[in-house]
C-alpha cells in the first residue's frame, strides 16, 4: 500500500519534469536552426513566406505579451485592489457577501465566454469610438485581460486586508486618522506582500491566457500597437500549431514559443517563491 | 490648499474610488449575464441541443458537443481523482521525509501555474504523437488530468488535515493496520473535500479550451463513447470557439455560451455547498 501512494505522490513531480523535458526538447532545435538572434530579436514573423526567405522572429509576440499583460495590470489592479478593500473593509456583509459571490462567478466563467462577448461588444464599440478599420486591436485584448484577473486580484488581497490584525486599525483611529485613511494608509501598506502576490498571480494568468484574446486581438503579427492589430505568444501558437505542417520549422518554431513562455512563467513562479514569500517570513 | 481642506479632498476622493471599483465589478457580472441571457436564450431551442449539425438538412445541433464534455469529464476524473486522493494520502498519512514532501507540493504548485495552452502543447506532443492516441476524449482527458491534478490533491490534503489526530490514534488502538484505519476512518471523515475538489475540477473541465483544442480535436460529428476515445471531438467550450470564429454562427455560439453559464453557476453552488458542509463539520 505505502509503495502505491508513494507512486500516486511522485506522479505531479513526474508531470512537470514531462511538460519541462518535452518543451526543452522540442524548443530548443528550431532556435539552434533560427540563430538565437535572429529569434528572439527578429522582427518579423513570415514563416509561410515563398517568395522571399521566410522569417522567425518572435520578437513582436514576446513584446506583445508583455505589453498586454502590463496594460491589463494597470487596469485592473487599480479596481481590483479598491474593491478588495471595499469588500474587507468598508462594505456591509450583505453588500460584501453579495459582490464576494459576483466576484466568485466572474472567476468560474470560461475563456471562451469571454472571448465571445468582447468580440461582440467590444470590439465593435471600440472600431466606433477610434473610427478605426477593425476594432479587434491590443486595447480590447487588454480590456478583456483585466477583468479575467480582476477574480484573482480582489480574492487574494481581500484574505490579505483581512489577516492585518485590528491592533494596527485600532491604533491609527485613535491617533485621529479617518476610517478610509487607516485602511489606505495602515492596512494597505500592512498586506502588502499578500497584495503583491495577488498582481503576480494575476500576471501569470494575462500572459497565459489564450482563448479569450484570440477572438478580440486581431491575430496579426504586428509590433505591440495599442490601437492596431496583434497576436500574442499564446494565441500564435493557438491560432497556427492547427495548420503547421507536422516536422516543418515553422511549427519546431511555435513549440520554441512555448518554451519561452513557460520561461516566463517560471520566472514569475520563482519570483513569488523567492522574493514575496521572503518577505512575508 | 490647506492642509484640512486638501485632506478632506483625498477623503471625499477616495470614497469615490472605492464604491466605483465596487460597483463597476458588480455591473460587469450584471452585463454579462443580462447580454448572454440576452443573446443566447432566443437561440436556444430543443433542436440545438438534442440533434447534431447536418449540413443535408442545413441545422445546427450541438449534441455531440454536450455528450464529448460528460466523456471528457467521465474520462478525466476516472484517473485524476484516484491519483490524486492517493497523492493527499501519502503526502498526509504516508511520507516522512520533508525533503520529498516539500518537492511534492512544490511540483502541484508549479503545475497550478502553468498555462492551459502549454498543456496543449506537451499533451499534443506526448499523448496524440508519442503515444499514437491520436487526437479524442483519451488524449485530451489525459492532458486534463495534468492540469487538474493539484486542485483534488490539495484539497483532499486539506480535508485529510482537518480529521482529528484522535481518530487514527483510536482505530490504531483497536488493532486496525494504516491500510485500514485510513479506509475506514480518515477517509469517510474527509469526505467532503475530496467532493469539493472533484466539484471545482469539473468546473474547470467545463471551461477548458487552450489545452483541448490540438489534444481533443475540433470534430462536431456524435460518436459514442468507445469511437470518441480516439476521434477528434469539440467539447461545447472548443464548440463555441468553432462557430464563433470559423463559421461567423454568432447565435449558436451565445446559446453555447448561455448553457456554460447556468453549468458554471450549478458548479458554483455546489462547490459553495459542500465547502460549508466540510466547515461545518
Amino acid at each position: 500500500m505505502n509503495v502505491l501512494f508513494f507512486l500516486c505522490g511522485i506522479v505531479t513531480v513526474g508531470f512537470v519534469l514531462c511538460i519541462c523535458i518535452y518543451l526543452i526538447v522540442s524548443g530548443v532545435p528550431a532556435i539552434g536552426k533560427i540563430g538565437l538572434g535572429n529569434f528572439f530579436l527578429g522582427k518579423i514573423w513570415k514563416p509561410t513566406a515563398t517568395t522571399v526567405e521566410p522569417s522567425y522572429g518572435i520578437l513582436p509576440f514576446v513584446l506583445t505579451s508583455l505589453c498586454g499583460t502590463a496594460g491589463a495590470v494597470l487596469l485592473g489592479v487599480p479596481i481590483g485592489l479598491l474593491t478588495a478593500v471595499f469588500l474587507a473593509k468598508v462594505a456591509p456583509p450583505k453588500t460584501a457577501n453579495l459582490i464576494r459571490t459576483a466576484v466568485q462567478l466572474l472567476a468560474g466563467i470560461p475563456s471562451v465566454v469571454y472571448g465571445l462577448v468582447g468580440m461582440i461588444v467590444l470590439v465593435p464599440a471600440i472600431q466606433r469610438f477610434f473610427a478605426l478599420s477593425s476594432g479587434a486591436t491590443m486595447l480590447a485584448a487588454i480590456v478583456v485581460l483585466a477583468i479575467m484577473i480582476l477574480p484573482s486580484i480582489i480574492n487574494v488581497s481581500e484574505t490579505a486586508l483581512r489577516a492585518v490584525p485590528k491592533d494596527y486599525e485600532d491604533a491609527s483611529l485613535a491617533l485621529g486618522a479617518t476610517e478610509l485613511e487607516t485602511y489606505f494608509r495602515v492596512t494597505v501598506p500592512a498586506a502588502k506582500s499578500g497584495i503583491a502576490t495577488s498582481i503576480v498571480l494575476g500576471v501569470g494568468r494575462a500572459i497565459g491566457e489564450a482563448m479569450a484574446i484570440i477572438m478580440v486581438s486581431g491575430n496579426v503579427p504586428n509590433m505591440p500597437k495599442l490601437l492596431g492589430p496583434v497576436r500574442f505568444m499564446t494565441t500564435a501558437i493557438a491560432s497556427e500549431m492547427s495548420y503547421a505542417p507536422v516536422g516543418s520549422l515553422q511549427r519546431e518554431a511555435l513549440f520554441s514559443i512555448g518554451l519561452v513562455l513557460f520561461l516566463f512563467i517560471m520566472m514569475i513562479n520563482v519570483f513569488l517563491n523567492v522574493v514575496i514569500k521572503k518577505e512575508r517570513r | 490648499m490647506t492642509f484640512e481642506k486638501k485632506r478632506k479632498l483625498w477623503n471625499r476622493a477616495v470614497r469615490v474610488g472605492v464604491y466605483t471599483a465596487s460597483m463597476l465589478t458588480a455591473a460587469l457580472l450584471v452585463g454579462l449575464i443580462g447580454y448572454i441571457l440576452y443573446r443566447g436564450l432566443p437561440n436556444l431551442s430543443w433542436q440545438l441541443v438534442s440533434t447534431q449539425t447536418s449540413y443535408i438538412r442545413d441545422t445546427i445541433g450541438i449534441l455531440p458537443n454536450l455528450v464529448n464534455t460528460v466523456y471528457i469529464i467521465l474520462v478525466a476524473m476516472a484517473i485524476a481523482l484516484p491519483l490524486g486522493v492517493g497523492a493527499a494520502i501519502y503526502l498526509t498519512e504516508y511520507s516522512k521525509n520533508r525533503h520529498l514532501t516539500r518537492l511534492i507540493e512544490f511540483a502541484a504548485e508549479t503545475l497550478t501555474g502553468i498555462p492551459s495552452i502549454l498543456f496543449g502543447l506537451v499533451g499534443m506532443l506526448l499523448f496524440v504523437q508519442r503515444m499514437g492516441l491520436g487526437a479524442g476524449i483519451l488524449a485530451g482527458g489525459l492532458t486534463l488530468v495534468m492540469m487538474i491534478l493539484p486542485t483534488i490533491v490539495r484539497t483532499t490534503q486539506e480535508s485529510l488535515k482537518t480529521v482529528p489526530q484522535a481518530y487514527r490514534e483510536g482505530a490504531l488502538a483497536l488493532g486496525a493496520g494504516k491500510w485500514r484505519m485510513i479506509r475506514t476512518v480518515v477517509l469517510p471523515s474527509a469526505v467532503d473535500g475530496i467532493v469539493t475538489g472533484c466539484i471545482l475540477a469539473i468546473g474547470r473541465i467545463t471551461g477548458e479550451s487552450a489545452a483541448l483544442l490540438f489534444t481533443a480535436g475540433f470534430g462536431l460529428k456524435l460518436n459514442n463513447f468507445v469511437k470518441a476515445l480516439h476521434s477528434s471531438s469539440a467539447t461545447l467550450t472548443v464548440a463555441l470557439y468553432v462557430y464563433a470564429s470559423e463559421q461567423g454562427k454568432i447565435d449558436v455560439a451565445f446559446a453555447i455560451a448561455l448553457i456554460l453559464l447556468a453549468l458554471t453557476l450549478v458548479i458554483n453552488l455546489g462547490a459553495n455547498y459542500a465547502g460549508k458542509k466540510l466547515r461545518r463539520n
